[in-house]
């Protein structure tokens, strides 16, 4: 069964795996959650407004981007952005985007959904003494967020945060669909080329396990620990 | 933006010569569906067992279903299926792995159990926070009343689980709708590759899109109502959901 299995197709690539494969997920991955979330919070603080004009059009962005397939949003996204940015900088004809930033702009839109959700029940956790008592103290609507809410929803929310970065780790390598090199893309294209996908689909899943495993036990160890502190 | 609409597009017969564009992306629809119900029907089953079985007293019953749950949730779905569909024909002995390359619809049956498997330990997860949403004396009731272990999931806890984590798994079913999408990777044709075949054919790129996206719409609006109903239906009046 494993008698032809090739372990050197694996030392070889490593450093193209890693160092541009790895690189490339890694990075979309955190500046995809770190978007996520700024982008995903201002869409629940207009959810929680009350004004509404501005919840219903947060609700709406949000239904619909949680009842499409990443897939076919990915593909929106990858056609889409050129014409987006062809109107936003009035050039004559849509501009050509790369794939690093047409996947950042996807997934922080797409993900912002999820994220948004997660600090909408955050901000609701929060007692209503909270922001009641930051008003009588003649904080303004956005200091009672900044010092007062946000902080605190966003130290509740961390482990959900953090388990949602892990979902979006593996969902990066969706982009595997418009042929760019993550760590899957480049796994698989190392895999054409050599005709050894069985090494390489079965070491790419042991790294994408190995990683996750590890992640979502550290946010076992962090929820555990916020849970003795409250 | 100067790109050119054409919704008439959809009436225009397609290359692949079994009708319109529409026609092709509502026969990408119905394997959408077909995929989504067998992949969640495997994903039920499975996924009941694993939950209950995590749920048991016995160290090996719920450390398996832990290892089950850990290893179908940390890996990408791509990566899974890719792993059924690649690797798994190799390492199976030669006949059966033949027999696996030649099956007619592979991608299909593919698609039906990677995604049922990965989806199938987060309805582990949810049966187990069913189960565990119980009050406590409901099991030991049924302890008292002699009944087996068997007897006491069967007619005690598992009717009431259920009945709990009905609007998660109204979500998770959605998620498997969704997921489905995933299989265009090992060639499974669905309503994503046919709107994106679409585009490739009529260059029509946001047409093709849009209708895929109100499409999905549908089913997820469909879903939603008709398990209210469900919901409805089984509600027990006076007890937790019923109203």
């Amino acid at each position: 069964m494993f008698a032809n299995f090739d372990f050197d197709v694996i030392r070889r690539s490593l450093g193209y795996l890693f160092f541009d494969g790895m690189t490339f997920t890694l990075t979309l991955t955190s500046l995809a959650t770190f978007g996520g979330i700024i982008f995903g919070t201002s869409i629940a603080l207009m959810r929680l407004s009350g004004v509404w004009l501005l919840s219903r059009v947060a609700g709406l962005y949000v239904d619909l981007m949680r009842s499409l397939p990443l897939v076919l949003v990915i593909f929106w996204f990858y056609f889409l952005v050129p014409y987006i940015g062809q109107w936003l900088t009035g050039a004559s004809r849509p501009i050509r985007v790369g794939a690093f930033a047409s996947s950042l702009i996807t997934f922080t839109i797409f993900e912002a959904a999820y994220f948004s959700e997660i600090m909408r029940a955050g901000i609701q956790s929060i007692s209503k003494g909270q922001p009641a008592a930051a008003q009588a103290l003649g904080l303004t609507y956005g200091q009672t967020m900044r010092y007062v809410v946000l902080p605190q929803a966003f130290r509740n929310m961390l482990p959900v945060l953090l388990t949602q970065t892990i979902v979006l780790f593996q969902d990066t390598s969706l982009v595997y669909v418009l042929s760019i090199p993550d760590f899957l893309g480049a796994a698989s294209k190392v895999a054409q080329r050599d005709g050894r996908l069985v090494e390489m689909y079965l070491f790419s899943a042991a790294v994408y396990f190995a990683i996750s495993c590890v992640a979502s036990f550290g946010v076992r160890r962090l929820q555990a620990r916020i849970a003795f502190v409250h | 933006m100067n790109y050119h609409w054409n919704w008439r597009v959809f009436w225009e017969p397609a290359p692949n010569g079994t009708g319109n564009y529409l026609d092709m992306l509502l026969s990408g629809l119905v394997l959408t569906i077909e995929t989504a119900i067998c992949a969640w029907i495997i994903a039920l089953v499975t996924g009941a067992v694993v939950g209950v079985l995590r749920t048991l007293p016995s160290k090996t019953a719920s450390g398996f279903g832990f290892a089950y749950v850990e290893f179908f949730r940390n890996m990408p779905l791509l990566v899974q299926l890719f792993l059924w569909f690649f690797v798994l024909p190799e390492l199976v002995p030669h006949s059966w792995g033949l027999w696996l390359k030649q099956l007619p619809n592979a991608p299909f049956y593919t698609a039906a159990i990677g995604i049922g498997l990965f989806m199938s330990a987060r309805v582990a997860e949810q049966t187990r926070s069913g189960i565990g949403a119980l009050p406590r004396g409901q099991k030991l009731a049924a302890t008292a009343l002699g009944l087996t272990t068997a007897q006491t999931y069967r007619y005690v806890l598992l009717p009431m689980a259920f009945r709990i984590i009905l609007p998660p798994l109204t979500s998770e079913f959605l998620s498997t709708i969704k997921n489905t999408s995933v299989a265009i990777t090992i060639g499974l044709v669905e309503l994503t590759a046919e709107a994106r075949a679409m585009q490739e054919f009529s260059f029509q790129v946001f047409e093709a899109f849009t209708a895929a996206t109100v499409l999905y719409l549908m089913v997820n609006i469909v879903v939603v109502i008709a398990m209210r109903f469900v919901e409805r239906g089984v509600a027990i009046p006076g007890y937790i959901t019923g109203k």
